[in-house]
């Protein structure tokens, strides 16, 4: 098993996760508690969230590359599971509040507004850090494992997938819009306080939540790897060249398919749950098809099927995002459309794809040639 | 003093004079106006109303815009500078006499609506009467009934005649005599107004103690015979009528989704930007519009004629430029078109952001289309949305004929069958391509007429109907005409079905739900194509 891990990754596969991991555990924390405020050195509370925030939207394309790269599937609903991870863990910090909220209530503000006396029965156990942690995999595990079990059972596959998870997204946005769905409807939730008790607030909660980020961010890559490059990766990738023929030599594509949806569901659970804390809201609006959409291009920017890929397309994209969208704001939107175009067009391997295909070109074919019927 | 004020200020002694009294109103009444209790102010409003004379209406108008002040025990009308006596109509110098407003809360306005509707009652004008009728039946004071009932000796038309006894009705359903409340719950029940069978259900409803609100059994067994035959005489136009909201929100649909599952059919991909060419045709519509009301102004009625072929000709030529320069390179790969597209909508969306700016536009309805067709009852279908259904009717027979009549229709079809075999038969599928994108593209421009006929035009406008145009294409099933349209009308009653007992939000969650269930039964849509075709 150990042997198996170590290889991986070559020696500059596990050289580039090393640097990786001295940056986010030592270099930043250090920038930020330790070097004086009026140090040109000093990192503020503005990048670390920045860049906590850039690192659970490239957990969020890590896991999007999994299905999409190695099985075929476009989702255009990864932002549900995402949002869903992310009010897991955001109704467990409503509950931190406590009594602070505006109207000194041990309810949230939102259910005093609406005239709640008590909570609804979901809210359950709520107050349990261990329950969020639950529910954060939970959520979005079985929502995608029920659904995926009756779309890759009745063989949905190509554009009507992506269309249908589109839809899923949607109405599930409208749903949590609605007040009295009992999720805050427009506003979600925000104005937390605390988390296992520490301050929100705190630097040094602010560092720690960015580090675990990051080391969460690792193990998903880590667990991504693994799984492709083993048995199951190779079937997977089969499947997604060529899925009749798998099937006639007797393996339950379903299965696969189910299983990598499912796995990758739970990532990006995982990612909002550990977006919530950090930036200190979440509402339907996560939800919305253009916000799935989105972490589609991060995938297509960086590469498909490469899992390094995307964590280098979200960092760009999004880089360039709060940049933009800072400097000039209306071009964003042509930016971002372009992006979609050119990179459709001319990069259809991404950064990385065309990269690799460079060093591989002298040997064989790119590793990524998508075949589908229709 | 600027013209234009003088101008006003003559305008308004002109109106003045013109509402002198001829003859003394109750001068105690007018008095009583500036009273500090609102129950003694609406007291006075109803004396005047009471007394039957036209008189009072300048006063009681001016009340009700907040115009009437007073001063030293006098009842002042100001209108900008210029005062008057409400009585006599003579001016009065304002800067000596420091006139103070006579405030008005809303239960004061609601007295005053129904007084004016009942000085109106007496006016000449048949239509005057009836709309003064129509607001009195809504609800009146207890004070109106020996007006209303004297308007309702004089009256010789009979529709105006039942109003104003049913206005009578509501009132004496109040009374203390059992036998006058039984009469009124009959008169009610020729009513055919939603508001009365509230009225009358509100008489079978028992109180806090457990007593019902109306205490005689007969007057009871009266009002449920009423509620039954109103009720049965509102079923048919409100059924017509929730028919037709169905109805209409299915031809927006099947206008939003008819391009979009023809290209779909056709090159299997999804074009993510299709409701940009919505939203293209709707500011084409507002352009034309624009141009008509500067240029044209005695022929703005007619500009949609100028505007359908337009927008048809803009969405079209977009889209055709799209396919030749970017769509046709993607052929095979279905997942980034999609992804292509999106990225075109986006840039779509913000060029009009750039153009026309961000907020809404406005597109006016020809005056053909304000308006509507009254089927009795509380239903009133609007006929902007019947000239919409009309539409898309035309639409959907237009292009079923192209499909089924002419050469480039046939050679569509057999492009969707089988591109593979339409290319060894000679057909050139290059050009049968750019020519169907165009195609459905321009017909989301026609859907974007339609859509700026009813609705807000905005940079988002495509936005909001992409995702449901995609449920129709996938309900439907795919290059099938008659599957999209029996999709977007069954997706459209089954929407304002549900929207009275789920609610709009909830009513479209299930509708979603439905579909993805759908799709578990019938991959391939309602109307599957059978045969070689149907694996691809």
């Amino acid at each position: 098993m150990l042997g198996r891990l170590r290889r991986l990754y070559g020696p500059r596969g596990w050289g580039a996760i090393a640097a990786f991991a001295v940056a986010a555990f030592v270099v930043v924390p250090a920038l930020r508690l330790l070097v004086p405020e009026h140090s040109p050195l000093h990192l503020s509370d503005y990048y670390v969230l920045l860049l906590g925030k850039i690192m659970c939207y490239a957990m969020v394309a890590l896991a999007l590359d999994f299905v999409w790269g190695y099985a075929g599937i476009l989702s255009l609903g990864h932002g549900l599971f995402f949002a869903l991870g992310g009010y897991s863990m955001g109704m467990y910090l409503m509950r931190e509040i406590g009594t602070e909220g505006q109207y000194r209530s041990h309810l949230p503000d939102f259910m005093v507004f609406l005239d709640w006396k008590e909570f609804p029965w979901y809210w359950a156990g709520s107050e349990y850090f261990w329950a969020a942690v639950l529910k954060v995999l939970l959520v979005p595990g079985l929502l995608a494992f029920v659904f995926g079990w009756f779309a890759f059972r009745s063989r949905i596959k190509g554009v009507y997938f992506s269309i249908i998870t589109q839809a899923l997204t949607f109405a599930f946005m409208l749903l949590f819009f609605r007040n009295e769905t009992g999720f805050g409807g427009n506003n979600g939730f925000t104005d937390f306080k605390r988390i296992l008790g520490f301050p929100l607030a705190h630097p040094g909660t602010k560092v720690a939540l960015f580090a675990a980020t990051a080391l969460f961010l690792l193990l998903a890559l880590i667990a991504c790897r693994y799984l492709v490059t083993s048995k199951f990766g190779r079937v997977l990738a089969a499947i997604r060249d060529a899925e009749s023929r798998m099937m006639f030599s007797g393996y339950n594509t379903r299965d696969y398919k189910l299983f990598a949806w499912t796995f990758s569901a739970v990532l990006c659970g995982i990612a909002g749950a550990l977006y919530v804390p950090q930036v200190g809201i979440i509402n339907p609006s996560e939800m919305s098809p253009a916000n799935s959409i989105e972490i589609a291009i991060w995938v297509a920017v960086g590469g498909r099927g490469t899992l390094v890929g995307p964590l280098i397309g979200a960092v760009l994209v999004n880089g360039a995002k709060s940049w933009l969208t800072v400097v000039a704001p209306e071009f964003w939107l042509y930016f971002l459309g372009a992006l979609f175009v050119l990179v459709t067009l001319f990069l259809p391997n991404g950064i990385v794809g065309a990269l690799q295909g460079r060093r591989e070109r002298a040997g064989r074919a790119p590793v990524l040639r998508e075949k589908e019927a229709t | 003093m600027p013209k234009s004020r003088l101008i006003a200020l003559l305008l308004a002694g002109w109106l003045l004079a013109l509402a002198a009294p001829a003859h003394a109103l109750d001068a105690a009444a007018v008095a009583q106006l500036a009273a500090e209790d609102s129950a003694a102010k609406i007291e006075a409003v109803g004396k005047l109303a009471a007394d039957g004379d036209a008189a009072a209406i300048p006063i009681l108008r001016a009340l009700q815009n907040d115009e009437l002040y007073a001063a030293e025990g006098r009842i002042l009308i100001v209108r900008g500078d210029a005062a008057t006596d409400a009585l006599t109509g003579e001016p009065v110098d304002t800067a000596a006499a420091a006139p103070e407003p006579i405030v008005v809360n809303n239960r004061i306005r609601n007295a005053i609506d129904s007084a004016l509707a009942g000085l109106r009652l007496v006016a000449p004008e048949r239509e005057l009467r009836l709309a003064a009728a129509r607001e009195l039946a809504g609800g009146a004071g207890a004070a109106m009934l020996p007006l209303i009932r004297a308007a309702l000796e004089r009256e010789s038309d009979a529709e105006i005649a039942d109003l104003l006894a049913q206005a009578a009705a509501t009132i004496e359903i109040g009374s203390p005599d059992p036998e006058v409340r039984r009469g009124a719950v009959r008169v009610l029940g020729r009513s055919d107004r939603p508001q009365t069978l509230e009225l009358l259900a509100g008489l079978l409803r028992r109180n806090a103690d457990g007593d019902f609100v109306e205490p005689d059994a007969a007057v009871r067994a009266e009002a449920e015979a009423a509620i039954a035959t109103i009720e049965a005489r509102l079923f048919v136009p409100r059924a017509i009528g929730a028919l037709f909201s169905g109805l209409s929100l299915g031809s927006v649909l099947l206008l939003a989704a008819l391009g979009l599952a023809i290209t779909f059919g056709l090159m299997g991909i999804i074009n993510m930007a299709h409701g940009e060419m919505l939203m293209i045709g709707a500011y084409t519509t507002f352009v034309v519009q624009t141009i008509f009301r500067r240029y044209f102004p005695e022929a703005f009625d007619a500009y949609l004629l100028v505007a359908v072929p337009a927008a048809f000709l803009a969405a079209g030529l977009v889209g055709v430029a799209l396919e030749r320069t970017i769509i046709r390179h993607l052929y095979g790969r279905p997942l980034e078109t999609l992804l292509t597209t999106w990225g075109i909508s986006l840039i779509l969306i913000q060029a009009v952001r750039t153009v026309f700016g961000a907020q809404n536009v406005e597109v006016a309805n020809p005056s053909w289309m304000s308006g509507g067709f009254h089927l009795g009852a509380d239903v009133v279908l609007p006929s902007n949305r019947v000239a919409i259904v009309l539409f898309a009717a035309l639409v959907v027979l237009l292009v079923g004929l192209f499909l089924a009549r002419t050469r480039l229709g046939l050679c569509v079809r057999a492009v969707t069958q089988n591109r593979a075999m339409a290319d060894c038969m000679g057909i050139p599928t290059p050009r049968v391509d750019w020519m169907t994108f165009g195609l459905g593209s321009g017909i989301a421009g026609l859907g974007g007429v339609a859509l700026s006929q009813i609705g807000n035009v905005g940079p988002d406008l495509g936005q909001s109907y992409i995702v449901d145009s995609f449920m129709v294409v996938v309900l439907g099933g795919v290059g099938q005409l008659w599957g999209t349209i029996i999709a977007a009308i069954g997706l459209g009653e089954v929407n304002k079905f549900l929207e009275p007992y789920a609610g709009a939000v909830l009513g479209k969650i299930f509708v979603l739900v439905f579909i993805i269930l759908f799709i578990q039964k019938r991959p391939q849509g309602l109307f599957a194509l059978k045969g070689r075709a149907a694996e691809a």
